[in-house]
């Protein structure tokens, strides 16, 4: 792409430089209806739904927009949105290191089963997740009585939507750090324990800052699924206004009430965390790959 | 410090990766583990300094036993054979991580650790590297940075696991000999592994020779060299002949060559497997009164300060001979010529 925007030096067409640069590189018709057919999938599938979002919100009126907002039962799944995030991430972080520091770093039985198990979540429908917990917390599950019992309540409540969406990224932190544990190899870890450093140490000192990057990306993406999580917490919900509502749930109330707007206003936040998402992603990649460019 | 391995086997799996070891280490000597890959040699050395287990024997420090003893306990330098230096810290702050890790207690002041790191980086000549970050140095350097931080802790005894395998051939030669001048400044106990048998020869005091999980000899390079325990030995340090025959009541014969063999005086008849040198063959004329192997000159080359001859005997065995230019000169040989082949100097290895 770049070559082509660059002027060629006055030189005679048949020049050996201009044969060579031909024998890698397609013709410009081949170039061009690539990229437009890519272009045209992202206009169509990404581009215009996203700009769709912000248009409809905003087409009252940024007065009716930020009333959609701050309207109690928007502002009670937002607040709950950030509880789940907020106690599900650092759940998913701490389980991850740990995790991928044991299969990477260590021998052990059953090592294989874990790496499996790990990648669970991803391999089954979060509507299929959500519907676990009901059958093991709910009122006709296997810990139901019990539970009522005692007045706790999970299904329908709080406790079970955080469940829910631990169980749905649990995977993030992990996937990301058990290959790049892996690359690096134990050579530093055994460096740091011959010069005389605890385990402790050589985790907080050598370990963690050499994937601190892996790690970071990790947690953005846990976090953003988190918060955008529908199918898993949809099951468990319960769908009680200004309870048990979170932002992905409360847009679809919405949407289903035909309070359009609100439902595309509440839907833009989501929409705007993506796009902050992605643009902390792009920063990280690049401070990652500076990294390891560097190794 | 003294280093003793008793009697030490070790498996992973179903590979024997040690199998009766023994072998002492004695107080300031440089020694090599010299061995093929696969021969267990860096195993022995992960055991010496506890980053592997043994599933049974001893190994003893200065007389006391260090079996059970934690790797952080032993006061063993490593230096790695890919350097595993700590690729976020600067070099400074490698070199000084062995004295930033012990306990409050212990812990050198900040001024002191200074002075020690700034002292180690001048004895590797690359104090003038303190604030670059490791991959911002060439693997010689690297490897001397790695030294250094194995020495920062004042280790009693240094393991190197194939510290210049990593290097080009010229880096290689030169940091050896670095090495050996810096254990005659030194005097620490010392073990390197290596399977590069000059390596093994020109640096160190003594040599242990391991194959297949066993130690095949111990002895100084020069024993080592002149006269191998067996055909292993003598195949691994350098380029060999093999001619084959047989051997009874003291007698060896190989084609129309015979030799007087003492130490194989059995009566039976056996196979046996002469080695000789390629610098310790002879090439002499066909004449009525000389014996030796008849063979034709296929190609000469050559290299450096010497000729490299390829032969063929009749029964198209391949012989590698290496004359000085002299030697050359005299006998001028040219390719498609018969000539006799004389070994000076033959081991013998009945099978």
């Amino acid at each position: 792409m770049s070559a082509a925007a660059i002027p060629l030096p006055v030189a005679p067409a048949s020049s050996p430089a201009r044969s060579v640069r031909d024998a890698t590189h397609e013709s410009p018709w081949v170039r061009w209806t690539l990229i437009g057919i890519a272009l045209a999938f992202l206009t169509l599938f990404l581009f215009v739904p996203l700009a769709a979002v912000f248009y409809e919100a905003l087409r009252k009126g940024v007065d009716v927009y930020l009333a959609a907002v701050i309207e109690e039962d928007a502002l009670a799944a937002i607040r709950l949105t950030l509880l789940t995030a907020a106690i599900a991430v650092p759940l998913n972080l701490v389980f991850g290191v740990a995790a991928a520091w044991a299969i990477a770093k260590f021998e052990f039985r059953g090592k294989n089963l874990l790496v499996t198990l790990i990648d669970l979540p991803f391999s089954v429908s979060p509507v299929v997740s959500g519907l676990i917990y009901v059958l093991v917390f709910g009122l006709q599950g296997w810990f139901g009585e019990t539970l009522r019992d005692h007045d706790l309540k999970v299904i329908f409540a709080v406790p079970g939507i955080v469940l829910a969406t631990v169980f749905v990224t649990f995977p993030f932190v992990a996937r990301e750090l058990i290959p790049l544990m892996e690359a690096q190899g134990k050579d530093e870890e055994e460096a740091a324990v011959v010069l005389g450093a605890s385990g402790w140490q050589v985790f907080w000192r050598v370990t963690l800052p050499n994937v601190k990057w892996g790690l970071l990306y990790g947690v953005i993406l846990c976090n953003a699924r988190a918060m955008g999580e529908f199918g898993a917490v949809s099951v468990v919900s319960g769908h009680i206004r200004g309870a048990t509502n979170t932002m992905p749930l409360h847009v679809e109330i919405l949407y289903n009430e035909y309070q359009f707007t609100a439902a595309f206003a509440v839907a833009s936040l989501l929409a705007l965390l993506a796009l902050v998402t992605l643009a902390l992603k792009t920063w990280v990649e690049r401070r990652f790959e500076q990294d390891r460019a560097a190794d | 410090m003294s280093i003793d391995v008793r009697d030490v086997n070790k498996r992973f799996g179903n590979f024997k990766a040690l199998d009766h070891v023994s072998l002492e280490v004695q107080t300031g000597e440089l020694l090599a583990l010299l061995g093929p890959s696969g021969s267990g040699k860096t195993t022995l050395l992960r055991v010496i300094a506890g980053l592997e287990t043994l599933d049974s024997g001893q190994v003893l420090f200065h007389g006391e036993d260090a079996t059970d003893r934690h790797v952080r306990e032993r006061q063993v330098g490593f230096v790695f054979q890919h350097y595993a230096l700590f690729r976020h810290m600067t070099i400074f702050e490698n070199v000084a991580f062995g004295l930033r890790v012990r306990p409050r207690q212990d812990r050198p002041s900040d001024s002191e650790i200074k002075r020690k790191v700034m002292e180690l980086l001048s004895l590797v000549q690359l104090d003038w590297l303190a604030d670059r970050y490791p991959h911002q140095l060439s693997g010689g350097q690297r490897q001397r940075i790695a030294l250094a931080r194995a020495l920062a802790v004042e280790p009693r005894v240094l393991l190197l696991d194939e510290p210049f395998g990593a290097l080009d051939a010229k880096v290689r030669k030169e940091l050896r000999r670095w090495l050996r001048r810096l254990h005659d400044e030194m005097h620490i106990t010392t073990v390197f592994v290596t399977h590069d048998q000059d390596e093994a020869l020109e640096v160190s005091d003594r040599v242990v020779v391991m194959n297949e999980g066993s130690v095949q000899q111990i002895g100084t390079p020069q024993e080592v060299y002149d006269n191998p325990a067996n055909a292993f030995v003598y195949q691994f340090l350098g380029n060999v002949n093999l001619f084959h025959g047989r051997v009874q009541k003291g007698r060896a014969r190989f084609g129309p060559l015979e030799l007087a063999t003492p130490e194989h005086s059995h009566p039976m008849e056996s196979p046996a497997v002469a080695f000789a040198r390629p610098h310790d063959i002879e090439l002499v004329r066909p004449a009525a009164d000389t014996a030796g192997i008849p063979a034709r000159v296929e190609h000469l080359l050559a290299v450096g300060s010497t000729v490299r001859v390829d032969l063929l005997t009749d029964d198209d065995t391949p012989i590698h001979v290496e004359l000085s230019r002299d030697a050359h000169a005299r006998l001028a040989l040219v390719a498609g010529e018969q000539v006799l082949v004389r070994p000076r100097n033959v081991r013998v290895f009945a099978h």
